[in-house]
């Protein structure tokens, strides 16, 4: 219960809850105390070497997001019938699929609900409340990859000093998420659906492309010029959808306080560095501790994570895939 | 990382820079979600102002009467696109506005011959956009042809037809049922010779399915299935959708006119197949208008 409310407050921008020292478990607050002199620059020196780059998870992470968008293209160009649609709304083997925000945005603007739309909600709900909510942002939107990349030449841009990142305030996405859900239901129409680059750039892989990618193409140069990952972290309202599932879902990274260095690769590396607060000294609320909902769970901090402090976990089932 | 111990600073208030530094957050942040707002609400401008009427498949929530709620009820995600055998819809980009991702069809590029027979686009369709109100072609009304320019009609004129009605690039498709039932073939490879031409009520998809109707009949009336599909509704044969009337001027030369009739569905097959005009929308001398249909005629 602790899990889905911290998670929600998190989603809808609020800071991580922080506890004092003296509800910190005695084990907990041993393990920090152990820790005040262990940081050596021999320590330093060694994790500026561990790179995260093509790390085992973003290596599995990217292979399978290209893997699923291409089995649209494959379904559609060469008609074997295994994913036939968009990321919008598909049928997977002939299973209905459909996206839950795209599904919701049509909800609200048609107020009508066929079916067909009842079958695909609820089986995409189930697959990504297995796999864990927003595991679909960075595991199967192809947007997210394209904003990857432009990822990185932000973060050189912002090496070399040519630019300086920008923030926004963390309750923008729920700000949007709310306008969006609004204008579907006021004015009968699929707003944000128009813009979202999701359906965009998953229909240009399928159907071709089009004038709209002129709209993909400037939400990524302002990413790479202005403030990193822009559109999932401050707008997005797929990502909200997603994590509301992942609340409810098994898989999650799971933190271990006792061996971290408290350095912080992991917070460098993550698009929402606020689930990751929990890796500052002396914030963590137990020694072992799951990260919110809001994490895509896209491994990249289990990459670089020079300590192994961070893994993957099925809850229920333990650890898993090393 | 240093551990030793400064003096405790005395308390300040909320720094200024800090104070001034939220402030530019929260302006920037405004000014994002307006500026995101702002332009996702331009893509309304073209459904509002009735900019973004297009043909739109079978079944379609019936437009232009509810274009709104078909753009709202479509998810964008081109289904009926994949199953139709002739490739006739296409989906709206961004310049469409709200319309982008949402099909539609340009009958004079390639009409929706209802080759597929079960109308798969309906079939596909996820989210009632497209209604599953309809079973058979002659249920769908997407509009209704129009003799549009009758002085260009070679029929009106008097004229016939011999050659590739769309000339040797064109690359329609249309199911030439004497040839193939199964699959469409390129119009550019099934060249006419007509003493005078009627290729719109030739290639009519309706007319077609009543031809089909009669021959099944004498075949075998009494076989079953024919009777169940008359109880269940499906008009075997359904209402003619188009004729050729004889028209005389008094001038000795036998002319024919296109005159458009209840059974119209607005598929477009008549204006892809008039070999009048150019590749461009409008050009044939028949056309499909999208503001009418047959319920619409009462």
């Amino acid at each position: 219960m602790n899990y889905i409310k911290e998670s929600l407050s998190q989603v809808l921008g609020n800071p991580p809850t922080r506890i004092s020292k003296d509800e910190q478990p005695e084990e907990l607050k041993r393990i920090y105390a152990g820790k005040k002199d262990k940081l050596k620059k021999a320590d330093l020196d060694a994790l500026e070497h561990h790179s995260h780059f093509m790390g085992k998870w973003m290596r599995r992470r990217w292979i399978t997001l290209i893997i699923v968008n291409l089995l649209f293209v494959i379904s559609y160009h060469f008609d074997v019938q295994l994913v036939e649609g968009a990321m919008t709304a598909s049928r997977v083997v002939g299973f209905h699929f459909a996206d839950l925000n795209s599904a919701l945005q049509v909800m609200l603007a048609y107020k009508h609900v066929v079916l067909n739309l009842v079958i695909g909600t609820t089986t995409v709900f189930v697959l990504w409340l297995l796999l864990g909510g927003r595991t679909f942002c960075s595991w199967a939107c192809p947007y997210h990859l394209l904003s990857e990349w432009a990822e990185y030449l932000h973060l050189w841009l912002v090496k070399k000093k040519i630019i300086k990142n920008r923030t926004f305030h963390h309750k923008t996405r729920a700000v949007f998420y709310l306008i969006f859900a609004l204008l579907a239901l006021l004015s009968g129409y699929t707003v944000f659906e128009t813009i979202s680059p999701t359906g965009i750039v998953s229909r240009a892989i399928i159907y071709g492309p089009g004038v709209a990618l002129l709209w993909v193409g400037f939400l990524l140069l302002f990413e790479v010029f202005v403030s990193r990952r822009t559109w999932c972290r401050y707008v997005c309202p797929i990502g909200i959808t997603y994590a509301a599932v992942g609340t409810l879902s098994p898989v999650r990274v799971e933190y271990n306080a006792e061996a971290c260095h408290h350095e912080g690769d992991c917070r460098k590396v993550c698009l929402v560095p606020h689930v990751l607060d929990l890796t500052i000294r002396g914030r963590a609320h137990d020694v072992k501790q799951e990260i919110t909902s809001d994490c895509t769970r896209c491994g990249m901090c289990v990459d670089i994570c020079p300590t192994n402090s961070l893994n993957f976990k099925v809850k229920g089932l333990g650890k898993f895939l090393e | 990382m240093s551990n030793e111990k400064k003096p405790k600073p005395k308390k300040q208030p909320v720094g200024k820079v800090v104070k001034d530094r939220q402030r530019r957050e929260f302006l920037r942040s405004a000014a994002l979600t307006a500026g995101v707002v702002g332009f996702s609400l331009v893509g309304l401008v073209p459904p509002l102002s009735g900019a973004s009427l297009r043909l739109r498949p079978p079944g379609a929530i019936k437009s232009p009467l509810d274009e709104e709620k078909f753009l709202a009820a479509c998810i964008k995600c081109g289904q009926c696109v994949q199953v139709c055998p002739v490739e006739a819809i296409k989906l709206g980009d961004l310049l469409d506005g709200a319309g982008v991702g949402v099909p539609h069809i340009e009958p004079r590029e390639q009409a929706c011959d209802f080759s597929c027979d079960g109308l798969q686009c309906v079939l596909a369709c996820p989210t009632g956009a497209l209604t599953h109100e309809l079973d058979f072609p002659a249920d769908a009304r997407m509009g209704f042809a129009r003799l549009h320019k009758p002085k260009a009609c070679l029929a009106v004129q008097g004229k016939g037809f011999k050659g590739k009605a769309r000339g040797d690039d064109y690359d329609g498709k249309l199911r030439y049922t004497e040839i193939d039932r199964w699959s469409p073939i390129p119009v550019a490879e099934h060249p006419y010779d007509l003493e005078i031409c009627d290729l719109c009520v030739r290639q009519c998809p309706i007319e077609q399915r009543i031809i089909e109707c009669e021959e099944k009949k004498k075949e075998g009336q009494d076989r079953p299935t024919a009777r169940v599909a008359m109880v269940i509704g499906h008009e075997c044969p359904p209402k003619h959708a188009i004729e050729m009337r004889p028209i005389d001027r008094g001038d000795g030369v036998k002319r024919l006119k296109p005159t458009i009739l209840d059974g119209c569905v607005g598929c477009g097959v008549c204006e892809m197949i008039c070999p009048v005009g150019g590749d461009e929308p409008g050009e044939a001398a028949i056309v499909i208008d999208i503001h009418q249909n047959t319920d619409m005629r009462g």
